[in-house]
């Protein structure tokens, strides 16, 4: 599988066991740092939207969470 | 995808981003939204009823996210312009440490995200307003108006406006003449704000080629206009009182406060030429930014005594 990006850049699958591409992006130090701590901030802020959602549900539910639907 | 190399097939170095969270939070234009937060805020907070803290606070989650969408798509569109003035050329596109692209998807998600959410958490009356006033701001006043004409400040102050609208709506389901009233105030008031700044920042905005007033009419019909603005925002700031939306500690702040708007549009209209001139027109500014936030301050704080007089 293979798939273009920008025009210039490739990105190519390769098997597990196969031999690395000496020619691969190798990322700098701050490149690293920025993309984790882009990542951390990414995992804040989806667990803080599943947060919100779960109070927000609560809420709405009030004091009807707790009682069981009509049989 | 689990091992995956990257190749260059032309010579170009690929673009790696070293953007930090910091450097997304900048394209949020954070001073604006929390401008836009509080003034939602007094429009939860003059509902008839009082919300549910919890769905109040997610609706005004909800609304901040949505004016910091309206920021990162501002300042997608704006890259070009922004590099060339000095106030905005350290921003995160033109400074280089964030994409065009970036700021356009990221914007886009959240504008999507802070509509449905305040949706899901409120109700769809106050998310169609919000995604109102996403679309107002970024394509009519950005896009169209801002490039387009010197009164782009008077009509796209309405996107600015609209915050207090959304909360009440989120709070009450509708649209009451209280919130009207609040949009009315921010409205009027936008000019006079804007237009201080455009007086001390008239070579940005030239190099920019943005049709400012002071750029097109020139300083004097400026002042003139700040000040007709002015006289008109000194009344309305007082209606939240005279309507029966606030108590009389509000009816004496903001008829001293307009007074005091008035004296600085004054000011600005009669010191012309120099350092006064630049003096009067950064006072009027700061000035300006004090009188809303002592107006809405005000209005929250009685609201929430009343509301714990006659919980409590």
């Amino acid at each position: 599988m293979e798939a273009h990006w920008n025009g210039g850049l490739k990105m190519v699958d390769e098997q597990p066991n196969a031999p690395r591409d000496e020619g691969g992006v190798v990322l700098t130090k701050e490149e690293a740092r920025s993309r984790r701590a882009r990542n951390i901030a990414i995992g804040l802020a989806v667990a803080l939207f599943a947060a919100l959602f779960y109070a927000v549900t609560i809420a709405k539910l009030g004091g009807a969470v707790a009682q069981l639907p009509p049989s | 995808m689990s091992d995956a190399t990257f190749r260059i097939d032309d010579g170009r170095a690929p673009r790696i981003s070293i953007a930090a969270p910091s450097d997304y939070f900048a394209l949020l234009k954070p001073r604006v939204m929390s401008l836009v937060v509080f003034t939602a805020l007094t429009g939860v907070v003059m509902a008839p009823t009082p919300p549910n803290p919890i769905i109040a606070f997610a609706s005004l989650l909800a609304i901040a996210v949505g004016a910091g969408a309206s920021g990162a798509l501002n300042m997608w569109f704006e890259s070009d312009i922004d590099a060339l003035m000095t106030r905005t050329r350290n921003r995160p596109i033109p400074s280089g440490r964030l994409a065009r692209e970036e700021a356009l998807a990221f914007g886009l998600v959240l504008a999507v995200m802070s509509v449905f959410t305040l949706g899901l958490a409120a109700n769809w009356l106050a998310a169609a307003l919000l995604a109102f006033t996403i679309f107002f701001y970024v394509v009519i006043y950005t896009m169209w108006l801002k490039r387009a004409t010197p009164l782009n400040i008077v009509i796209g102050g309405a996107a600015g406006a609209l915050p207090p609208m959304v909360g009440f709506a989120a709070a009450s389901g509708e649209l009451g003449l209280s919130s009207l009233v609040l949009f009315t105030i921010i409205f009027v008031w936008t000019p006079p704000h804007f237009w201080a700044l455009a007086l001390l920042k008239s070579d940005d905005y030239a190099r920019a080629g943005v049709p400012m007033l002071p750029n097109v009419a020139g300083p004097d019909r400026t002042r003139l206009e700040i000040l007709i603005y002015s006289a008109l925002l000194a009344p309305i700031g007082v209606l939240p009182y005279l309507l029966g939306y606030a108590a009389p500690a509000y009816g004496v702040i903001s008829t001293l406060c307009g007074a005091a708007f008035l004296l600085c549009a004054l000011a600005t209209y009669r010191n012309r030429e120099g350092e006064a001139a630049k003096t009067a027109a950064r006072r009027l500014f700061i000035f300006s930014i004090a009188y809303l936030f002592a107006l809405f301050l005000t209005l929250v704080v009685e609201r929430i005594l009343h509301l714990t007089a006659v919980t409590g």
